[in-house]
């Protein structure tokens, strides 16, 4: 198995090579076989891709322990989904993931524009096969994930216990989905700057993948943000850990460049700058990627410090020179062909949208790289927390959300003034409502930026559903057709459209959540013995009894331990009950630990005891004292030294009842955190927006297959005249 | 030896998939299929580049399409005036006719 895995990645080496310099001759010469012979390329380096990535799920299955990557990453007792999904919580799989996106990516787009830009695509392909032949040789020289062990052991060390959480293993390939799509658009982009080809046409052939890349990347992010707040046990969901700004980073330039792109598709403008966004975004992916792998900035996510950094900075750093070089040499052929026409329209909402996303991109930059800068400029290693980056992200997330309101009301080329009054009356209205009823109701006044956003969120949300209703009310003027009818032939007719106001205002709806859970989570670190009681926010929290249980951890996770406790929560007449715990994975077992304390001195994770609501969530997590079970342990270790796996589980269970009878005080962390399930909501809506956008209309789909019907039977007309 | 076998049984199998449009001198077979504009060789460039040229065109005109929808629907929602829709639509609707008028002039007679 190790061997056919071995002989995908050469093979795929050589296929990706290939295909970059088969497609430049093809270019060069003026030989369409050859750029035909590099799609080929690519198209086997995705059989092979799928072939390495199938063995290697299949040894992982198997619990081949031959193969270090899964002696290192999986156990027999790793439940099968972690199994299946172990392999990209490593190194050596993650790249392979990255690699077998990246040719399924490459091959789609490649057949999708079989028939067009004969002259880009050979670059494209080029810069692909370029990618894809880069990550192929470090997997293959730095990071070889088909590497065996000369003596196999019995069993693996299992996967990381904080990554056994659903959204941790469905997070990384949608992260990583994200990250490689966009490695289309900037191929397209170089293809298009070397043959000067600098209109929209490799835009329109490229947005949608540009798209799926952003909502797969935006998924990700909203999955990370989910696994921290429910299995991290620290209570929130973004800590601008550096990890966590990686991935956003590329997602705010590529929320620029789909938006700018209509800048230049519509009008001409703006070619320098796309251009420029797609690299930076792609420059961003390949950073995100490299955090997460190198280790050079301290984050919980960065899971294996690597030997990776030099050829990422040398890759990156070429990326970043040939790009700047190519935009460069072609400013001339990127000139734009038309200005603005006045500052109130959406071309110029669009523009200060981007310069907004920008400015958010690096300050995030900027504070996450800020240890690196000050080590180097200063020679002391200094960080930038939370309140940093809260400090300069919250006004411009501000100005996003205000734009994103306001975009959709005016229109392109000029707006006059009476149809903005006219469009702005009821939004505005509405925010005004919120604001009143924020001040007199709540203490939303307690926090100023949180009370803006709130108002705005109103106003976002206001003109997507006035939107919706005026572009219906207009449809059934014209047709007669009944609401319903009217709502859904409004949609289904300007997908992009309405699909990009619903993305404005699940984002709105989600920074809802941001900014009331942001500034108004009521949180309390206590040490409770059963019995004692504690009050957050409204509720009092009774600390019923504490919970032991062997073998039996009901999350899934395959932990040998769980401790925890039984929380009674009250609030009035409503009460319930919540049961954090926290699960033992247990070490490797050094040579000071014995057969019992290794169950103890391994990882532990927390597993959150949590009522979710639309109004707030209550959240409770819970670190039990083992220093009671100190001396039994310690007594267990001496005198069942030889103990087998049935011994060791009979001594845990009664260390577990040990611990129900008579536990130490438990330390509890306790939160009520309003409006949390209002991010996961918005983030819902995101999506469906961006679902909505994404889906082609039958007319598209109806007018792809005319075009390739009609060109294929003159293309071998031709062909055959010439024989 | 296994490693050696694998390696190139794989290679073969790549080298044969990969090399298959150059093993063809002359027009692509039946299971080939190419796209439009994509030729078996040199010579059949400038055909092919036509067709590459008429797909983008194609795609010219559906875009000034819906930015002329785009613009009714603003009309009649309200949020263009009467002067400034007639004057935008005028302007997209002469770029849409000087597309269309390539595109009829780029087909193959």
């Amino acid at each position: 198995m190790s061997a056919v895995g071995s002989a995908c990645l050469v093979v795929g080496l050589a296929c990706a090579l290939y295909a970059a310099a088969a497609a430049l001759y093809g270019a060069h010469a003026g030989d369409e076989r050859y750029v035909l012979s590099a799609r080929r390329a690519i198209y086997a380096l995705a059989g092979l891709a799928v072939l390495a990535m199938g063995l290697l799920e299949l040894a992982y299955l198997r619990s081949d322990f031959s193969l270090a990557l899964v002696a290192e990453s999986s156990s027999t007792t790793t439940p099968v989904f972690y199994k299946l999904t172990a392999v990209w919580s490593t190194q050596a799989g993650s790249l392979l993931l990255w690699v077998l996106l990246l040719s399924l990516f490459a091959s789609a787009v490649l057949h999708a524009t079989r028939g067009r830009h004969r002259e880009i695509v050979p670059y494209a392909t080029a810069v692909l096969g370029g990618i894809g032949a880069f990550f192929l040789a470090l997997l293959i020289f730095y990071a070889h994930p088909f590497e065996t062990l000369a003596s196999p052991p019995a069993e693996g060390s299992g996967l990381n216990p904080l990554l056994r959480h659903p959204a941790m293993m469905i997070h990384p390939p949608m992260l990583y989905t994200g990250y490689v799509g966009f490695s289309i658009p900037f191929a397209f982009a170089v293809g298009a700057l070397v043959t000067r080809n600098t209109g929209a046409d490799w835009i329109r052939s490229t947005r949608r993948f540009a798209l799926i890349a952003w909502t797969f990347l935006g998924a990700g992010i909203l999955l990370g943000a989910l696994w921290s707040f429910a299995e991290l046990g620290w209570g929130g969901y973004w800590a601008w850990d550096p990890v966590e700004n990686a991935s956003l980073m590329p997602w705010l330039t590529g929320t620029a460049f789909l938006h700018s792109i209509m800048l230049q598709e519509r009008r001409g403008m703006l070619r320098v700058w796309n251009v420029s966004l797609i690299v930076a975004t792609f420059v961003l992916a390949l950073l995100g990627t490299f955090l997460v792998r190198s280790g050079i900035l301290e984050s919980i996510h960065a899971f294996g410090a690597s030997t990776l950094g030099t050829p990422f900075v040398v890759f990156i750093a070429v990326v970043i020179g040939g790009s700047v070089a190519l935009i460069l040499s072609r400013l001339p052929d990127l000139r734009s062909q038309a200005r603005l026409d006045s500052l109130v329209s959406r071309e110029a909402v669009f523009l200060l949208n981007n310069l907004a996303l920008v400015g958010l991109c690096f300050v995030i930059l900027w504070g996450t790289f800020f240890p690196l800068i000050s080590e180097a400029l200063t020679g002391v290693e200094r960080s930038v927390g939370p309140p940093w980056f809260d400090r300069y992200t919250t006004p411009l997330a501000l100005v996003l959300v205000l734009l994103s309101g306001v975009g959709p009301l005016l229109t392109w080329r000029r707006a006059t003034l009476a149809s903005i009054r006219r469009v702005l009356l009821v939004p505005v209205a509405m925010a005004v409502l919120a604001l009143a009823a924020l001040l007199a109701l709540t203490r939303a006044a307690e926090s100023v930026p949180s009370l803006i956003m709130f108002c705005l969120a109103a106003f976002v949300v206001t003109v997507t559903v006035q939107e919706l209703w005026r572009g219906a009310a207009a449809r059934r003027a014209a047709s007669g057709e009944a609401w319903p009818r009217a709502l859904a032939g409004l949609v289904a007719r300007n997908r992009r459209r309405y699909g990009g106001y619903l993305v404005h205002a699940g984002i709105a709806v989600l920074l809802l959540g941001v900014a009331a859970s942001s500034a108004f989570t009521e949180r309390r670190d206590v040490r409770l013995s059963p019995g004692q009681t504690a009050r957050v926010g409204d509720y009092t929290v009774a600390y019923r009894q504490p919970t032991a249980t062997v073998l039996d951890d009901t999350t899934g996770t395959g932990a040998p331990i769980t401790l925890g406790a039984v929380l009674e929560v009250r609030r009035g007449d409503e009460r319930f009950t919540l049961t954090p715990s926290r699960n033992y994975y247990g070490g490797a077992g050094g040579a000071e630990a014995g057969v019992i304390g290794r169950f103890f001195e391994g990882e532990a994770t927390s597993e959150v005891g949590m009522r979710w609501g639309l109004g707030q969530d209550v959240w409770t997590a819970v670190r039990p004292d083992l220093r009671a079970l100190e001396d039994p342990i310690r007594e267990a270790d001496r005198r069942f030294e030889r103990a087998d796996g049935r011994v060791q589980a009979l001594i845990l269970a009664a260390l577990a009842e040990r611990y129900r009878r008579d536990p130490a005080p438990a330390a509890f962390r306790l939160q009520v955190a309003p409006l949390v399930a209002w991010i996961w909501i918005g983030g819902g809506i995101v999506m469906l927006g961006a679902l909505t956008a994404l889906w082609p209309s039958a007319g598209a789909r109806a007018r792809r297959v005319r075009s390739l019907a009609t060109a294929r039977p003159q293309t071998h007309a031709a062909t055959e005249s010439t024989i | 030896m296994e490693y050696a076998l694998a390696l190139v049984v794989l290679l073969a199998i790549a080298a044969l998939v990969v090399s298959g449009p150059l093993r063809r001198r002359e027009a692509p077979g039946p299971g080939e299929a190419p796209g439009a504009g994509e030729a078996a060789g040199p010579r059949e460039a400038g055909l092919a580049a036509g067709a590459d040229r008429r797909a983008e065109l194609e795609a010219a005109k559906q875009a000034k399409y819906r930015e002329i929808r785009d613009a009714e629907l603003d009309f009649r929602m309200g949020k263009l005036s009467e002067a400034d829709f007639q004057a935008t639509d005028r302007e997209l609707r002469a770029q849409t006719i000087a597309i269309v008028r390539e595109l009829d002039g780029s087909r193959p007679r």
